[in-house]
């Protein structure tokens, strides 16, 4: 089936068989390896990708129900070359380790910023509950999303409030 | 000073958080071809026969491989790291459910899959072996007929059993349990995969692969594919988490690179999550029963085991090879002791091979889980609170360093301070009030400690060995003209940040910026040989060798700079990151001006040829043996089974900490690793050995909503071997912390009379504990 979807804000057209999964139409037919895939049921979470403005897990999505939508990826997030402030927040707060869950984690805090501009810890743990980080036990995610909305809008200045003491040390 | 380390910002982000990180399943070749591997549905069957013909004439196939197609490669077995084989392709029957049999090579991925369905297999169906405490029973069905040693693959002893027994016969109390460590699975988010590109002009193999010892495969696949190994590229890019599940080859690299060969274009192999669940290396599964005596006013005065460890259907476990239970017998954990003894027997059964996995420091986790799972027995039979019975029976600052009852020497470490500051940060006497009144309100809050001691980083090179591969680990430092560094490692971080931690290293003691020094890993053409990284041996093998390494270009800039100074080496000191010159401090020079000159046409010293860079192979003198107290406050619902993890209290202590950030980040990990792995992570089995774990739905991964925000503390006693006093962290808390959750679940339960239940702690089989009804986690339930 030929399919026009756009992609990031530019309009692809391809000729693709009807059962491909929107997640392999966008790794291996548009070359976009941001989007990972990490599980056959819908639990992980790695492919989540915005279709229009609500983030979807694409390994559930057929690319043809795509056509005629937008598709946002993590390849799209940094705006002309500036990164999203979710993006500085995952670097600033040591928000991933492997780097595999990390474009969907972060489409996911984008969209939650969208909605929910100043969102509480349980309601940052809720957003993403439905996609697995097997590295940061989801303390520095939680943490990165919450900086993230403490610093939208231009002041991505430094990551200076997450030295926060979080640690105790013994006396000497 | 120290001023290179802390918590600087992982270099590594830049292209993650961008969407640019190159994992394995990203890399596309011109005229590449996808393979796909059917799988046996059946644990143990004979194979009648495997046709191919109708998937090999689909149109979009290329080749398809079977077990006689390897056979006559002399590919069909390849052995396994423990000194066993394991079948590539079956030939003769399957033994686990998810066997490989056939390999489709297609011009794309779904196509390979279609061609599966198109092979017929004629099964023979055998009575499989489920119930690994049935193995040696006679008639038992035998798994491995290719082998003369029936179920059987190893007995194995440490310690002195006479003293022990008398200890035991002697001892006021004995307390004793049989307990499970359930199979899990390590799980990383990115599964197994494998680009094979054989040049057929060329000879060589570049094999990109999700390998933490892509050396050590290197050398591997030498011996089995008879290329030469000057002839064989390893790549491992980036890599999405591996905890040990990407230490052994696996049968799918293996075909990717024969179907390479084969057809002259690259191949790629991706498995997906279920594969990844049902055939690649599973952890833990070990059957135990555990003794601990004491006197009647608690102090520990032996211990006793005897384990059973399911290994399934090949002996596939990565470890030393001197330790066929890996570090097991370190079960004495860290209290004093007069005497211990443990036995451990493996034994075949018809399920995935593996064993040795998911950041468990080669069997530490099973041997922590069961000594701090007695410690609490034993608290409860005395009628003593447990934080008491550990802190009247851990080891002393003083006796380091400690040789315990099995031989094990500890490094360093000052238990007492470690277990009080974790007191005081749950506010401990407070926790037990509370939970008193709830009691009396008939709430069932449970107040989990572990205390545990770790021991990583192997070698020495005398004593372990994969394969007859020295457990030492290289790095080769070179200074270019303007200062700069690159250091190439053995090693493979997947996701622990060793571009950073490393740099940090070296811009430590060499007086740069971490930004001046970039670190090459996971390409073997690149980086000097070395075992890679386990067992959270890259800190303490690999970043040694990093820190000698620049101590040898820090001597050899030494002469330069005697030259430069015209003054003697002799009378030059290292101070604030600079050559300077004893008594005036301020004639000095550092690394960036001392390059630049040793790459000019000044005349240098006797012994320099004309740069700085420097390489060094580090063999690690001992372990360090990283340690920590753990805190967990649980809500237990008795109605419903449900545990609530509220809150989770974690000191550890792995020495001098080079980027404290990370060192938390492993921790957080391994927090969660603890709480999914007591708490919901299992793979059992049915009775015909169908694998009861196989995908997402069943193997269950804590999410957010389960894992609390943890509260670390720390201690610092640095390892007295390591150069710069470091000690490994990546697996301190996945070995700590399931004891702890169980630990807490077990308290909250004692007014139901529970005194243990084995992992996973679901809600059904809490609910069932508190019935008195315990169950077998690791059968389905019947």
């Amino acid at each position: 089936m030929k399919i026009t979807v756009t992609v990031n804000a530019a309009d692809y057209t391809r000729v693709v068989e009807p059962r491909l999964l929107l997640i392999h139409f966008l790794r291996d037919d548009l070359r976009l390896t941001g989007s990972h895939w990490g599980c056959d049921t819908s639990n992980c979470g790695a492919c989540v990708v915005w279709l229009n403005e609500t983030p979807i897990k694409s390994c559930t999505v057929l690319a043809v129900m795509a056509d005629g939508q937008r598709i946002t990826t993590v390849e799209g997030l940094a705006a002309a070359h500036r990164l999203d402030p979710v993006q500085e927040a995952f670097a600033a707060c040591h928000g991933l380790q492997c780097g595999f869950c990390t474009p969907g984690m972060m489409m996911t805090a984008r969209w939650l910023l969208d909605s929910n501009p100043d969102p509480t810890e349980e309601e940052v743990r809720e957003a993403i509950s439905g996609q697995v980080c097997r590295c940061t036990g989801y303390e520095n995610i939680v943490r990165s999303v919450l900086w993230a909305a403490k610093h939208e809008g231009g002041d991505h200045s430094t990551g200076g409030d997450t030295d926060e003491p979080r640690l105790r040390a013994a006396p000497p | 000073m120290n001023h290179a380390y802390g918590p600087l910002p992982r270099k590594e982000d830049a292209r993650f958080i961008r969407g640019q990180g190159t994992f394995v399943d990203d890399i596309v070749l011109p005229g590449m071809l996808y393979g796909a591997i059917l799988r046996s549905p059946l644990a143990h069957a004979r194979i009648v026969s495997v046709d191919a013909n109708a998937a090999r004439a689909h149109p979009s196939v290329v080749a398809v491989l079977t077990g006689d197609d390897l056979a006559e490669r002399g590919l069909a077995w390849m052995p396994t790291l423990l000194g066993d084989v394991q079948a590539v392709l079956a030939t003769d029957k399957v033994r686990f459910q998810g066997q490989e049999i056939a390999f489709v090579v297609a011009t794309d991925r779904y196509a390979a899959r279609d061609a599966l369905e198109l092979i017929v297999v004629d099964y023979e169906q055998l009575p499989p072996l489920v119930d690994a405490l049935t193995a040696l029973d006679s008639g038992a069905p035998v798994v491995r007929d290719d082998l003369p040693g029936g179920n059987r693959i190893f007995d194995w002893t440490a310690g002195d059993k006479a003293a022990t027994d008398a200890v035991f016969a002697a001892a006021d109390v004995v307390v004793g349990c049989d307990m499970l460590y359930p199979r899990s699975h390590p799980a990383p988010l990115e599964t197994c995969g494998a680009v094979a590109d054989y040049d057929v002009v060329s000879g060589k193999l570049t094999l990109w692969s999700t390998s933490q010892a892509p050396h050590a495969h290197r050398t591997l696949y030498a011996s089995l594919t008879g290329l030469p190994e000057h002839k064989i590229r390893i790549v491992s890019p980036d890599l999405g988490g591996g905890f040990g599940a990407k230490v052994p080859i696996y049968p799918g690299y293996l075909c990717a690179i024969t179907a390479s060969m084969l057809t002259g274009r690259p191949v790629k192999w991706v498995e997906d999550r279920s594969e990844s669940l049902m055939s690649t290396t599973f952890a833990r599964d070990y059957h135990m029963h555990g003794e601990i005596a004491a006197t009647a006013d608690g102090e520990i005065l032996g211990l006793r085991a005897r384990v059973l460890a399911d290994h399934g259907a090949f002996n596939a476990a990565a470890q030393p090879s001197k330790f066929p239970a890996g570090f097991f017998h370190i079960f004495t954990g860290s209290y004093q002791t007069r005497a211990a003894y443990c036995e451990v027997t493996g034994v075949y059964t018809n399920k995935a091979p593996g064993g040795v996995a998911y950041s468990c420091s080669f069997r530490i986790t099973e041997a922590v889980y069961l000594v701090e799972r007695l410690t609490d027995m034993l608290a409860r039979e005395l009628g003593l609170d447990p934080a008491e019975l550990r802190m009247r029976n851990l080891l002393r600052p003083e006796q380091f360093p400690y040789t315990c009852p099995t031989g094990w020497e500890y490094d360093s470490g000052d238990y007492p301070r470690a277990l009080q500051l974790a007191l005081d940060m749950a506010g401990y006497a407070e926790l037990r009030r509370e939970q008193a009144e709830r009691r009396a309100r008939g709430e069932y809050m449970g107040i989990g400690l572990s205390f545990f001691t770790e021991g990583v980083g192997a070698g020495p090179r005398g004593h372990m060995d994969i394969m007859g591969l020295a457990m030492a680990d290289g790095a080769d430092l070179r200074i270019h003209p303007t200062g700069n560094a690159v250091l190439a490692v053995s090693v493979q971080t997947q996701g622990q940040g060793h571009e950073t931690t490393f740099a940090q290293l070296v811009a430590q003691e060499l007086g740069l910026s971490p930004d001046d020094v970039d670190v090459v890993h996971g390409d073997t053409d690149r980086t000097p040989f070395g075992l890679g990284t386990y067992g959270s041996r890259s800190t303490p093998v690999s970043g040694a060798a990093a820190v000698v390494a620049a101590r040898k270009v820090r001597e050899r800039a030494r002469l330069v700079a005697a030259v430069m100074l015209e003054v003697d080496a002799d009378d030059l000191e290292w101070l604030d990151g600079m050559w300077r010159v004893k008594g005036d401090p301020d004639q000095a020079l550092g690394i960036v001006e001392i390059a630049r000159a040793a790459h000019s046409a000044l005349e240098l010293p006797p012994g320099i040829e004309g740069h700085l860079d420097a390489s060094a192979v580090y063999n690690p003198p001992n372990l360090t043996f990283p340690f920590g107290a753990y805190i967990c406050v649980t809500d237990v619902d008795p109605g419903t089974g449900e545990v609530k993890v509220r809150r989770f209290i974690a000191v550890d202590d792995c020495g001098v900490r080079i980027n404290p950030m990370i060192v938390e980040g492993q921790v957080h990990r391994g927090i969660a690793d603890g709480i999914g792995i007591a708490l919901m992570q299992a793979i059992s089995f049915d009775e015909n050995g169908n694998c009861l774990g196989g995908s997402f739905m069943d193997y269950l991964l804590p999410t957010s909503l389960e894992c609390p925000s943890p509260e670390l503390g720390m201690t610092v006693t640095p390892s007295p071997h390591h150069p710069v006093g470091a000690k490994g962290i990546g697996e301190s808390a996945t070995v700590g912390a399931p004891p702890a959750v169980v630990n807490s679940v077990v308290d909250a339960l004692a007014p139901f009379g529970v005194t243990h239940a084995d992992m996973p702690l679901t809600p059904a089989n809490v609910w069932l504990a508190i019935q008195g009804r315990p169950i077998r986690t690791d059968l389905a339930a019947s």
